[in-house]
């Protein structure tokens, strides 16, 4: 019996240790953002707030904060419906082809990121929507699109298709009876979607780095460039911000769970 | 020969009498999903669909069919090297996640809800942050004068600063990290199926814990593993970022080898041929894979 629990103290000491090279480098740069030095140094060997000023300070790095952020909310807005359409389309029909167009849906997925890129390089450089606000929307759109699908067809099977039927049956057209009696009771899984369509089109960057250029780069672009080139705490300052972005967007759809579920 | 006939006759009227209510609106039913579907998959169809077969026959064509592409992949060295690189390193950081993820998902499993929730978040949550800021912390932390190296020299482990960063090793150690959360959720969800009275009944029967372990838990156990080796191994052989940033210029990965043909060079036809042979690799993993196990419970975790 002894044995048995040391094994088990050296099996819980391994988990934390693994769990340890999970978490901490992630929380690592949140202290150097607030380092007073240029140098990576860890611990820093004072604090301050000048990594976050040199940010706010930067007019370029406040312009692909500005194109992250307006890419970002306009592929939610596009993605979110025409996933949560296609969702429904999937789960409704019974049709022989529905097996294919999930699939096709899941494609960007499966795809590698740097084929995608290619691409979509390769359309843009075609239509002339290289480094433009749109081309950077679609393409966001497209990557996010199987997140919205993943999530909505989930929150779907759950639910109870009959009930529509009813409001249908009661003379609701079927676009009323969706948004009235459906939407209300799968948006849980709605609003998960379109958090991951965001944290998607926010920390995109590879395809990002083919087709974003000239006045529109996006963040990740530019934080790309900045860590191959030169490294300064600046980019700890972004990354920190990233990642409270990241932890609330979290939050909110754990709550809106909770909340959807307790209701 | 007969009935052949019998069945045309008995499935073509399905088109031709649409005076049947119930066959009438199952088709307006159709027409209408397939609406309701069609600007996702138009989006799809072209940014994606249409550009993959582009690139197909961008790589067999130039002026007249060609295979040199491919001919020069399987003769010339570098992409030989290149590819074996990125087949060696991906299926060492399979086996490091595997390796670091089983006993992770095993404690998440076995531990009740609130702490497993504990460990799953501690898991998670680097999930949900961009891969660049990752990748940054970990030139911080692997740099020559980083914490990584620190920490060594203060247990006397080493006598001088070890190069842990700008090289292969440093991409290894980044891409296990990145790709963690992908081998730890996979297994956490076969893991939680496995009923802990099974456990019990073989203890209860004389196993030792690690009879039964052996014996009951990791055989009903290996669905998650093949899911998470898969999605690990598959987006490993694609991963670009990392070993741009940590690998120094001269870890050069496949997917590196595409960015650099079609961005540095304007080798269209090199560069869609490397795609191309990704390409198939990733859909041959997957098409296998998906004879075991569905492929949605691979890309569900994703």
């Amino acid at each position: 019996m002894k044995k048995f629990t040391l094994s088990r103290i050296v099996f819980g000491a391994i988990v934390l240790l693994i769990l340890a090279f999970s978490i901490l480098p992630v929380l690592v740069i949140i202290p150097v953002s607030f380092s007073d030095t240029r140098f990576m140094t860890f611990p820093p060997p004072a604090y301050s707030l000048r990594w976050y000023s040199a940010f706010i300070n930067n007019p370029a790095w406040v312009a692909a904060g500005k194109t992250s952020l307006i890419v970002s909310v306009l592929t939610v807005l596009i993605a979110t419906p025409l996933g949560v359409a296609a969702s429904y389309a999937i789960d409704q029909s019974n049709h022989w082809s529905k097996r294919y167009i999930r699939m096709m849906l899941m494609l960007p997925l499966m795809v590698p990121i740097i084929i995608v890129a290619v691409g979509v390089f390769f359309v843009y450089a075609y239509t002339g929507l290289l480094a433009s606000i749109t081309g950077l929307v679609l393409a966001n759109i497209m990557l996010g699109l199987p997140y919205v699908v993943t999530s909505v067809t989930a929150g779907l099977q759950n639910f109870d298709k009959a009930q529509e039927m009813v409001a249908r049956s009661l003379g609701m057209n079927r676009f009323r009876s969706f948004m009235i009696v459906t939407l209300p009771q799968i948006k849980a899984s709605v609003i998960s979607a379109a958090i991951f369509a965001f944290i998607q089109a926010l920390d995109e960057t590879v395809v990002a780095l083919f087709i974003s250029g000239g006045q529109y780069q996006t963040l990740t672009k530019r934080m790309f460039t900045a860590l191959r080139d030169e490294i300064d705490p600046t980019i700890a300052a972004i990354s920190t911000l990233l990642t409270a972005a990241s932890c609330v967007l979290i939050l909110l759809m754990v709550f809106s769970r909770k909340a959807a579920k307790s209701a | 020969m007969k009935t052949v006939a019998a069945d045309l006759s008995s499935t073509t009227p399905m088109k031709t009498v649409s005076a049947d209510p119930a066959v009438a609106h199952q088709w307006r039913e159709q027409r209408l999903m397939l609406l309701l579907a069609s600007p996702a998959i138009l989006v799809i169809v072209v940014l994606l669909v249409m550009p993959l077969s582009w690139l197909f026959w961008q790589s067999i064509y130039a002026d007249g069919f060609t295979f040199e592409h491919y001919r020069r992949i399987l003769t010339e060295d570098i992409y030989r090297t290149t590819f074996f690189l990125t087949f060696r390193i991906s299926v060492v950081v399979t086996l490091l996640a595997l390796a670091l993820g089983y006993p992770v998902a095993y404690a998440a499993a076995a531990l009740p809800r609130r702490w497993s929730m504990m460990v799953l978040a501690m898991v998670i949550l680097p999930f949900w942050t961009s891969v660049l800021v990752r990748a940054y912390a970990w030139l911080i932390l692997l740099q020559h004068n980083g914490l990584v190296n620190k920490l060594l020299l203060w247990l006397g482990l080493i006598d001088s600063p070890l190069p842990l960063v700008h090289n292969e090793l440093g991409t290894i150690i980044a891409t296990v990290h990145i790709l963690l959360p992908f081998m730890v959720l996979p297994l956490y969800s076969a893991m939680q199926k496995i009923p802990a009275d099974l456990t019990l009944a073989g203890a209860s029967l004389g196993g030792s814990p690690l009879h039964v372990f052996l014996r009951v838990f990791l055989p009903l156990s290996l669905n998650g593993v093949l899911a998470g080796v898969t999605l690990v191994f598959v987006l490993c052989l694609g991963f670009y970022i990392t070993p741009e940033l940590m690998g120094g210029g001269r870890t050069i990965m496949v997917s590196m080898v595409v960015s650099r043909n079609v961005e540095l060079y304007n080798q269209w036809g090199a560069g869609s041929a490397v795609s191309v042979v990704l390409l198939i690799c990733v859909f041959a993993i997957f098409y296998i894979v998906g004879r075991v196990i569905p492929l949605e419970r691979i890309l569900g975790t994703k």
